[in-house]
């Protein structure tokens, strides 16, 4: 894992006293909340319905056990005893008070965490594969070259007053864990020809009110120039990007109205004009921050063979990890969606226990997943069991992984300002109606994501099921959409037809898995048999 | 005229009427030019050689294609006084420097103090702007 070096924590520290000082100047009355919104936001601090919702940075998902522990003890300390893990791989307080935020933050500060440009028009935290450093199937680790974007993008004086929020993720692996080609930027580092690491660069992805998928604009772009071409995508996006109208300021509409092409022959223009600029880093600092991510000392040789007696461990086993590339250790990743419960939530003691299991039991690393769960990336399979159990008792259990139970929703009305509709309780409604062991054997894969405005924070153009909350004439209405996805297949969900009530949602979802389990054939999934015979048969059973 | 409250070079200010982008290529005796948001900075590359000063207007400091325009400018050679006008903000001032800003003429005069303290908070960066006369960490890390 990375680790700060003195300017990294002089960086950190900075900004807390940048923070503070910004607070006074707040509570004083020097500032206005006008003023003071634009840059409380560059620092992660919204204003919600109830109180100040504080987001901390997890950079690319990756945490060690004494950072997990601290977000633990702020939920006890600052907030009601838990905290909400985002589809940004972040982790977010819902109920802090102004006065109170400096001295957060320079407790994270302490375990080198932050929650610089958490929001706001700026580039937000890098997010990548919550399975990074551990999966088989990746090329290379994504996260230094994340780690050295993160550095890039933290502060860069150009780029702090975008059109509008900016958002990256890399990737290093042909599966899509990380919704790469739904971010404003998508880098998936490849080999080439010559056996070169490079990146490959897509532009203009995202959801909101406007969904698209981001098209390639660069095949390859070697190390030695990854910032400056960053930095040319970033000037052609702040200079050409509207700032008329906040729903079309997203680069996602400029490569809409510009072209894809028209926009890469910009890009182009600027690069070229850049690598002119000392502005890139030796490929020593990229050296020296893969030093970092060399891995865990792995032990060699240790068998994959796990006892699966117990049925309700074999069942987990089944559903929530995935293959390692090093025998005799598997990925675990542990659901924050137990049945009726409120998606992406832990308890401080429950975020406490999965820092101690990651000291004990994954080489101290965790991560988050933007379908706002925690992984335990190393775990040996001798010690599955034992892990299992510890999370089983405090409710962490639940085999549910990529199932209908394991919804991402936004905080909805719930909390958030922007909201139509509330979000949480479809939600619990949908996982009590379809979290049983039996229904999700019986269903199987099926990624259910909800948002109860069409700012879509809760993902629903991404759903294999989406759902979108709205207001129609004061009463909360949720329409339905089929057939999205965000992995290597990425697609957008399409609207099915008139929206519902709460109840009347949760219907209609059962009638679509019923036609699904006729349909299905051989080992198809939902959205598998979705795509093959169409939205019709669907339609017909809900609405017929 | 907004005065201006902070100013770091050693020459004269120049205090000629600014024109427009489009009017500074027609008149050939112009020595200062104000840049509006929508304006394309390099549209005044070709003349470089007789600007002195060069205004850039911020109706709004959240609209920040400003800071792309003095870097541009800078990043071609221009040596001339940079001059952030219209509505700035303190904690923003130190990040204007970084682009290439060396005059600064707020509509509304700033506290002075917590100018000062922006212009002096950071006392690394991350990034090689190229145009701020300053390393950037990743060069302090590895010395040529």
């Amino acid at each position: 894992m990375y680790k700060y070096d003195e300017y990294d924590q002089q960086m950190v520290d900075t900004r807390v006293e940048e923070f503070r000082d910004q607070v006074r100047r707040r509570l004083s009355g020097e500032l206005t909340e006008d003023q003071f919104k634009p840059l409380r936001l560059q620092n992660g601090l919204y204003l919600q319905l109830h109180a100040y919702m504080l987001r901390v940075a997890v950079p690319y998902g990756t945490l060690n056990s004494t950072q997990m522990k601290l977000l633990g003890d702020i939920a006890d300390k600052y907030d009601r005893g838990y905290g909400h893990f985002t589809t940004r791989q972040n982790i977010q307080y819902n109920w802090i008070k102004l006065e109170d935020t400096p001295d957060i933050l320079a407790e994270l500060a302490k375990v080198e965490m932050h929650a610089i440009q958490t929001s706001g028009n700026c580039i937000r935290n890098i997010s990548s594969d919550q399975f990074a450093g551990a999966a088989a199937d990746e090329i290379i680790d994504p996260r230094p070259y994340a780690e050295l974007l993160r550095q890039w993008s933290s502060f860069h004086p150009e780029f702090l007053v975008l059109p509008r929020k900016f958002k990256i993720a890399v990737i290093a692996s042909e599966k899509d864990r990380a919704a790469m080609r739904l971010h404003d930027i998508g880098i998936k580092m490849v080999r080439n020809d010559a056996g070169e690491i490079g990146a490959q660069f897509y532009a203009g992805g995202g959801m909101g009110r406007t969904p698209m998928i981001a098209p390639l604009i660069r095949d390859f772009v070697p190390l030695n120039q990854l910032i400056t071409f960053a930095e040319a995508c970033l000037r052609v996006y702040n200079r050409y990007g509207r700032r008329d109208n906040k729903y079309k300021a997203r680069i996602k509409i400029l490569v809409h109205e510009l072209g894809r092409d028209e926009y890469v022959r910009q890009v182009e223009e600027e690069f070229a004009h850049l690598l002119t600029q000392p502005i890139e880093p030796p490929l020593a600092e990229l050296e020296r921050i893969k030093a970092h991510f060399t891995g865990p000392d792995f032990e060699q040789g240790l068998s994959d063979e796990l006892d699966l007696r117990d049925p309700d461990f074999r069942l987990w086993v089944g559903r929530n990890t995935t293959a390692h590339k090093v025998p005799g250790y598997v990925i675990a990743t542990v659901s924050l969606k137990p049945v009726g419960g409120i998606p992406g939530d832990a308890s401080a003691d429950q975020i406490r226990l999965m820092a101690q299991l990651g000291r004990d039991y994954s080489f101290d690393e965790l991560r988050v997943t933007h379908a706002q769960n925690i992984v335990l990336p190393h775990v040996r399979k001798a010690d599955l069991y034992t892990v299992w159990k510890a999370l089983d008792e405090a409710g962490l259990g639940t085999a549910n992984l990529d199932t209908l139970g394991d919804i991402i929703a936004c905080p909805g009305l719930d909390y958030c300002s922007l909201a139509n509709a509330r979000s949480i309780p479809v939600a619990q409604k949908i996982s009590e109606r379809f979290g049983s062991a039996e229904k999700q054997a019986e269903i199987g894969e099926l990624k259910l994501k909800i948002s109860g405005c069409i700012n879509a924070c809760g993902h629903h153009h991404a759903g294999h099921i989406g759902i979108l909350g709205v207001d129609k004439k004061g009463l909360e209405n949720y329409q339905l959409l089929f057939g999205g996805s965000e992995g290597a297949d990425t697609s957008l969900a399409k609207i099915i037809g008139p929206g519902f009530t709460e109840d009347g949602v949760v219907d209609a979802i059962e009638k679509a898995t019923q036609v699904y389990l006729a349909n299905k054939q051989g080992e198809e999934r939902f959205l598998d048999t979705y795509r093959r015979i169409g939205m019709d048969p669907f339609k017909e059973a809900i609405y017929g | 005229m907004v005065e201006v409250q902070f100013r770091f070079r050693d020459d004269e200010p120049v205090n000629d009427p600014a024109v427009t982008v489009d009017a500074f290529s027609e008149q050939s005796n112009a020595t200062a030019v104000r840049i509006e948001p929508g304006d394309d900075a390099r549209d005044l590359l070709p003349q470089l050689d007789r600007l002195a000063l060069v205004e850039i207007n911020f109706p709004a400091w959240t609209d920040g294609r400003g800071y792309s325009a003095a870097r541009i400018l800078r990043e071609a050679g221009y040596k001339g006084e940079i001059r952030a006008v219209g509505d700035l903000v303190i904690d923003m001032l130190g990040h204007l420097q970084r682009c290439g800003f060396d005059a600064f003429a707020p509509e509304k005069a700033l506290n002075p103090v917590d100018a000062q303290n922006a212009f002096s908070r950071w006392d690394n960066v991350y990034q090689a702007t190229a145009v701020d006369g300053r390393q950037a960490i990743w060069a302090k890390r590895h010395p040529a």
